[in-house]
C-alpha cells in the first residue's frame, strides 16, 4: 500500500494553468468566506462555484472516491452527535421555535434545528471540492513557493517542501521496518490488548525515528553546503509568473469574499441568516 | 608554474567531543586542475579532512583547529561555510540525502535559490549545467523516478551550478552498482578535462576510481598523510596492504605469482600495466594452485519453482523464476536495481505473496505460512541495521524475537548466550547498542535473526558502504557461520563479495533468471555482465595479458588461493 | 552548546518530523471509545521532537503534519483542530529550554518537566483552543465540542507523555558517551 502524496497530473485545463500562488490565494479566500458565514445561500453559492471548477479541472469521481467516503462518514457522525448533544441549538441561535415533530423527550425536531444542521453540513461539505481541486491541480513544487509569496516565512516554507519531498521515503522506511519487525514475530493486529499494542508499535517507532534522525543530520549538512539560510530571503525555481487569468481569478474570489462580508454586515447584521424573523 | 589551490600547513583538528585530535600536522598542497584521490580505512580521518575543506568543520562539527588551511590563498577559518561552498562543491555519499528538491530542476537550482537569483536566470543556468551531466531531459522528474546514478548526476550538477573551482566527492561509488560506478568515474574525468577543475575524490574502492587517470593518491591513516604519490608509486609500494586498503585485484594476483610490482610497469590500470617477461611466472602460479576437493552434492534445502509476481497485475516483476539452493551453501543473487532481486527476497520471507509458483523448504511447500512462521524457516537481515534495532541493550535486542514468541526465560537466556557466542558478541552482553560500531551493530541484527534458528539466512547488501576492513570483518563472520552449516543467500551488487565469498551466483535481469553458475564464470561472461550492470573483473584481462586462455579458471584459482591465504591469516 | 531555534537542522527536523507525523497519523492509529477521535501516536512523536528541537519545530511539525494529512484524507483541512495540534506541539516544545537530552541527560526532574509541559500544552490545545475555534468558526454545540476536546485531551496527553517519555529515554541513552564500558 502506498499513498501518493498530491497525485498531481498536468492536464490542459484552465485551473491547471493558473499559478500555484493564485490557487492558494483563491482557496484561502473561498474557504475563509465559508468559514466566516452561516448564511446557507452564500455557502451554496460557493459550493456551486466549487463544483463548476471541479468539472472544469476534469477531476473524475474515481480519483476522490475514498476521500468522499471518509468525509461522509465524518459528516454524518457529526450530524448525529450534534443532534444528540444539542437538539435545540438552532432555537438558541435563531431565537424562534417552529416545531415539526417530536421524537422523544427533549428531542423535538424544529425548523430552526434543521436549518442550523443543514447549514453546518453544507459549510463543511462545500469546501471539500475546493481542497480536492487545490491538491490535484497544484504542482507540489509550487506549493511551498506560493506560501512564501503570501509572506509565510521562507524557512517554514522550505520545511513544508522537505515534508513533501521526504514523505515517501519515510513511508517506505515505515513499511520496511514494520515488515522486518513482523518477521521477528511482532503482532500488530487488533487482537492484542491496548498496552501490548502500544508497546509493539513502539518497536517500529524506535528504529523509524532514529533512522530519521540520522537522515536529518545528513540532509542538514547537504543544505548547509549549498548555502541554505545565507540570506533573509530566497527565490524559487518553481515559481510561475502571474498572468491575466491569475489576476482575474483572484479578483473574482476577493469579490466573493468581500461580498459575503457585506451581506453579513448590511443585510444579515450577523453571521447567521435568519429567515424566521 | 602550477598554482596552489589548497594548502594545508601543519594543520591539526580535534573534535570537542573527543580526547585526541583526529588530524595531526597535515602538510600538503593541491594544485589547480589536479585530480587527487584520498584513500584510507574508516576512522582514518579522511572524512574529517573533507569536512575541513568544505567548511562543515567547524560550521556544523565543532572543534579546535591549529595550523593553517588556505583555499585560493585565503585562510578557511576566517570564512563562513557559505563563502567556502562557492569555492568547494561537495557531492555527498548519500544522493538521496543530498537531493532536497522535489524535481531535478529544483534540486540543481537549490544553491541559486538560496542566493536569491531571479527565476529567469536560474532556469537558463540550470539548463546549461544539466546538459553537462546529461540530465537536461529529466528536469521535471521527481527523485523517485531516477536511478542511483542519475541522482548522483543531479547532485553533481547541483554543486557545479555555482561554478566552484574545486569538486569534492565523498565516496561517490558507495551506493552505485559496478557499471554505474564506472560511468560515474568517466563523467568526473570528462568534467575535469573540460573545465580544469580541481578534483578531490575520497573513496576506498581504489581499483574502481583508477578506471580513469588520477594525478596523485594521498594515503591517510590515524589522522596523518602516510604517503603522497602518483598511482604508480603507490601501487609499487606495499603501503596499501599495510594500511588495510584493498589493492586492485590484478595487483594482488601478480603479487601472489611473485611478480614484483614496479613503478615502471605502470600498474595504475590494467590497460597500462606491462607484465612482459613475467608471463611465465603468472602461468606457473596459475598451474600451481591446487584445485580444492569438490564437495559432494548436498541436499536441496530451498527449491524455488516457477515463481512469478507482479505488484499491479500488469507489469511483471518476476517471470517464471526457478532455482535451487543446497544445504550449507553460500549464494549470491545479483542484478541491476529494479531487476526483481529484492522482490524475490520479499516473497521468500512472506512480505509479498507470489502470483504463481512454489517455494519448497526441505521439500515442504511454505505457501500457507505467515510472516511470523516463515521467520523460523527463512530469516532476513535488512541492509541498514539502524532500521532493525528497537532496543537499547544488545541482549534485549537479540532476545526480542524469542520474548515475543513467549519462550521461557531460562530458555531465552540459553539460546541468546549461545548465539552471542557464535556471533562473537559474548563480551558485550551488557552493553548498550549505541556503543557499538556499524559492523558490530550489523552482527547484532544478524544474531537477532539467527536466534530464531532459521534454516536459511537472507542478507540484503550486507556490506554496502563499508570499507575493506569492515567488509572483511562482516564477510569473514558470515563465512564462519556458513562453515558451521548455515545456508546463506546474499542480495548484492558487490563483485568482490560474489567472487570471494559465494561460489555460486544467480543473476536476475528484468524479472528473469538469466544465469545460475559459478561466480568466476559469471564475472567473465560478457553478456551476463552487461545485463546485470556488473563489470568484468580485471583478473580476466590479466589472464589474457599472461596468455592464459582459460580466463574463468584463472579467476576461480585466484579465489581458491586467496581463500587459503585468508584462512592462514586467521 | 548554544540552543538555536532556526538552524538548518531545526528546519530539516521540522520537515522530516512532519513527514513522520503524517506517516504515523495515517498508518498507526488506535480507535478510542469516543467517536471522531483516535489515539494518535503521532502526538508522542511531535512531543519528542519538540523537546529535542524546540517549540517552533514542535509546533510546525504537528501543524504541517496534521494539515497535509487532512488534505490527503478529507480533501480539505479542518483548521480548528490543526491549529490546536500546532499549539500543543509548540507549548509542549517549551520543554526544550528546560532540558538537555541532546547531551545525553534525561533525569527524573527533566522527565517531570517534560510531562508537566505536555499536560499543560494538551490542556490549552484541546480544552481551550480547539473547542473555542469550533464554536467561533463552525458554531458547534458547546457541550459537544467540550466533550470531544476533553477526550482528545486525555488521549493525546497520554500519547505525548508515555510515548514521548519512552522515546526521550531511549534517545538520551543513544547519546551517552563511550568510555565507561568494560567487556564482560
Amino acid at each position: 500500500m502506498k499513498i501518493k502524496l498530491f497525485s498531481y497530473n498536468q492536464l490542459d485545463t484552465f485551473v491547471h494553468h493558473l499559478s500555484g500562488l493564485t490557487k492558494l490565494v483563491c482557496f484561502l479566500l473561498l474557504t475563509t468566506t465559508v468559514m466566516l458565514t452561516y448564511d446557507v445561500r452564500i455557502i451554496i453559492g460557493v459550493m456551486v462555484i466549487s463544483f463548476v471548477l471541479f468539472k472544469v479541472s476534469k477531476i473524475t469521481f474515481k480519483q476522490v472516491k475514498m476521500m468522499m467516503i471518509y468525509v461522509f462518514i465524518f459528516l454524518i457522525t457529526n450530524f448525529i452527535l450534534t443532534y444528540i448533544f444539542s437538539p435545540q441549538e438552532g432555537v438558541k441561535i435563531y431565537g424562534t421555535y417552529h416545531e415539526v415533530f417530536t421524537i422523544a423527550g427533549p428531542y423535538v425536531v424544529t425548523q430552526e434545528q434543521m436549518l442550523y444542521q443543514f447549514t453546518k453540513f453544507m459549510k463543511y461539505f462545500s469546501v471539500i471540492p475546493l481542497g480536492i481541486i487545490f491538491i490535484l491541480t497544484t504542482n507540489p513544487s509550487e506549493f511551498a513557493s506560493s506560501l512564501n509569496h503570501i509572506k509565510v516565512n521562507y524557512k517554514a516554507c522550505t520545511a513544508i517542501s522537505l515534508t513533501l519531498r521526504y514523505f515517501p521515503d519515510v513511508q517506505r522506511d515505515y513499511h520496511t521496518i514494520s515488515l522486518a519487525q513482523q518477521a521477528r514475530g511482532l503482532d500488530l493486529s487488533k487482537k492484542e490488548k491496548l498496552m501490548t499494542r502500544l508497546k509493539n508499535i513502539l518497536m517500529i517507532l524506535v528504529p523509524l525515528i532514529f533512522s530519521t534522525l540520522d537522515r536529518i543530520e545528513m540532509i542538514s549538512n547537504a543544505m548547509d553546503l549549498r548555502g541554505f539560510g545565507k540570506h533573509k530571503t530566497r527565490t524559487w525555481y518553481s515559481y510561475r509568473k502571474l498572468g491575466r487569468n491569475d489576476y482575474l481569478a483572484m479578483a473574482f474570489c476577493l469579490a466573493v469574499f468581500i461580498g459575503s462580508l457585506l451581506v453579513a454586515v448590511y443585510i444579515n447584521h450577523s453571521k447567521f441568516w435568519n429567515p424566521f424573523i | 608554474m602550477r598554482k596552489p589551490i589548497i594548502e594545508f600547513n601543519d594543520f591539526s583538528f580535534q573534535y570537542y567531543s573527543q580526547q585526541e585530535p583526529t588530524l595531526h600536522h597535515i602538510n600538503v598542497t593541491l594544485y589547480e586542475g589536479e585530480k587527487v584521490l584520498i584513500v584510507g580505512p574508516s576512522g582514518s580521518g579522511k572524512s574529517t579532512l573533507a569536512n575541513c575543506l568544505n567548511g562543515l568543520i567547524p560550521f556544523a562539527y565543532k572543534g579546535e583547529i591549529t595550523g593553517s588551511l588556505k583555499i585560493h590563498g585565503k585562510e578557511t577559518k576566517d570564512q563562513d561555510i557559505f563563502t567556502l561552498s562557492k569555492m568547494v562543491g561537495t557531492v555527498l555519499q548519500d544522493s538521496d540525502g543530498q537531493f532536497v528538491g522535489l524535481s531535478v530542476g529544483e534540486d540543481i537550482a537549490f544553491s541559486l535559490e538560496n542566493d536569491n537569483v531571479p527565476v529567469d536566470q536560474m532556469k537558463q543556468r540550470v539548463k546549461k549545467i544539466s546538459q553537462m551531466v546529461d540530465m537536461d531531459n529529466h528536469l521535471m522528474n521527481s527523485p523517485f523516478e531516477l536511478s542511483g546514478g542519475q541522482k548522483q548526476r543531479v547532485s553533481l550538477a547541483g554543486v557545479m551550478v555555482d561554478d566552484v573551482g574545486i569538486l569534492l566527492f565523498d565516496e561517490p561509488l558507495a551506493n552505485l552498482d559496478p557499471a554505474t560506478g564506472k560511468t560515474a568515474i568517466e563523467l568526473i574525468d570528462e568534467i575535469q578535462k573540460q573545465s580544469n577543475k580541481t578534483i578531490v575524490i575520497i573513496e576506498h574502492r581504489l581499483e574502481d576510481v583508477l578506471h580513469r587517470h588520477v594525478d596523485r593518491i594521498l594515503v591517510v591513516n590515524d589522522g596523518r598523510i602516510i604517503m603522497d604519490g602518483t598511482p604508480n608509486e603507490v601501487l609499487a609500494s606495499n603501503i596499501l596492504v599495510e594500511q588495510g586498503i584493498r589493492e586492485p585485484l590484478y595487483v594482488t594476483a601478480l603479487k601472489y605469482a611473485q611478480v614484483p610490482i614496479e613503478e615502471k610497469m605502470h600498474p595504475e590500470h590494467i590497460d597500462t600495466i606491462d607484465i612482459s617477461g613475467y608471463e611465465p611466472k603468472v602461468q606457473n602460479w596459475f598451474h600451481s594452485v591446487e584445485k580444492p576437493v569438490k564437495q559432494q552434492d548436498e541436499k536441496v534445502i530451498l527449491d524455488i519453482q516457477n515463481l512469478s509476481f507482479s505488484y499491479d497485475g500488469v507489469r511483471p516483476i518476476l517471470k517464471d523464476v526457478s532455482f535451487q539452493v543446497h544445504e550449507g551453501e553460500m549464494l549470491s543473487i545479483v542484478g541491476r536495481n529494479g531487476a526483481g532481486k529484492s522482490t524475490l527476497s520479499k516473497i521468500l520471507v512472506g512480505f509479498e505473496k507470489e502470483d504463481s509458483g512454489h517455494i519448497l523448504v526441505d521439500g515442504v511447500d511454505i505457501a500457507n505460512k505467515t510472516i511470523k512462521e516463515r521467520a523460523e524457516i527463512i530469516g532476513i537481515v535488512m541492509q541498514n541495521p539502524n532500521q532493525m534495532i528497537s532496543k537499547t541493550m544488545i541482549y534485549d535486542e537479540i532476545a526480542l524475537g524469542l520474548v515475543i514468541r513467549g519462550v521461557e526465560k531460562d530458555e531465552i537466556e540459553r539460546r541468546v548466550d549461545h548465539i552471542m557466542k557464535i556471533c562473537g558478541l559474548a563480551p558485550f552482553k551488557n552493553w548498550p547498542i549505541s556503543a557499538l560500531s556499524y559492523g558490530q551493530k550489523k552482527r547484532v541484527t544478524i544474531a537477532a535473526i539467527l536466534v530464531l534458528n532459521p534454516k536459511i539466512l537472507i542478507l540484503d547488501e550486507p556490506t554496502a558502504g563499508q570499507d575493506y576492513h569492515h567488509y572483511s570483518e562482516i564477510m569473514e563472520f558470515l563465512r564462519s557461520l556458513n562453515e558451521q552449516g548455515q545456508t546463506i543467500i546474499m542480495i548484492t551488487h558487490d563483485m568482490h563479495l560474489m567472487l570471494e565469498y559465494t561460489p555460486r551466483t544467480v543473476v536476475i535481469s528484468d524479472g528473469e533468471k538469466i544465469a545460475n553458475d559459478s561466480s568466476a564464470k559469471i564475472l567473465t561472461n560478457h553478456e551476463v555482465i552487461e545485463k546485470a550492470n556488473l563489470k568484468e573483473t580485471s583478473l580476466y584481462h590479466l589472464a589474457h595479458l599472461a596468455n592464459i586462455d582459460e580466463a574463468d579458471e584463472f579467476v576461480q584459482r585466484f579465489i581458491d588461493y586467496e581463500k587459503e591465504v585468508k584462512a592462514h591469516e586467521n | 552548546m548554544k540552543k538555536s531555534l532556526f538552524s538548518t537542522k531545526t528546519i530539516v527536523a521540522t520537515g522530516l518530523g512532519a513527514a513522520l507525523f503524517m506517516v504515523l497519523f495515517m498508518f498507526v492509529k488506535v480507535p478510542s471509545p469516543v467517536p471522531e477521535t483516535n489515539i494518535q501516536l503521532a502526538y508522542g512523536v511531535s512531543a519528542f521532537l519538540g523537546c529535542v528541537f524546540g517549540p517552533i519545530a514542535g509546533g510546525l511539525i504537528a501543524f504541517i503534519g496534521h494539515a497535509l494529512n487532512d488534505f490527503i484524507a478529507y480533501g480539505s483541512p479542518w483548521w480548528s483542530w490543526i491549529i490546536a495540534s500546532g499549539v500543543a506541539g509548540a507549548i509542549g516544545g517549551l520543554a526544550f529550554f528546560k532540558t538537555d537530552v541532546e547531551s545525553g541527560e534525561f533525569s527524573t526532574k527533566d522527565m517531570v518537566v517534560f510531562n508537566v509541559m505536555q499536560i499543560i500544552a494538551n490542556l490549552v490545545a484541546w480544552v481551550v483552543v480547539a473547542p473555542v475555534l469550533d464554536i467561533v468558526i463552525y458554531s458547534e454545540p458547546v457541550n459537544l465540542v467540550f466533550t470531544q476536546g476533553a477526550v482528545a485531551f486525555v488521549s493525546n496527553s497520554i500519547c505525548a507523555c508515555v510515548v514521548g517519555t519512552l522515546l526521550l529515554v531511549v534517545y538520551a541513552k543513544t547519546r551517552t558517551k563511550k568510555g565507561s564500558l568494560t567487556k564482560n
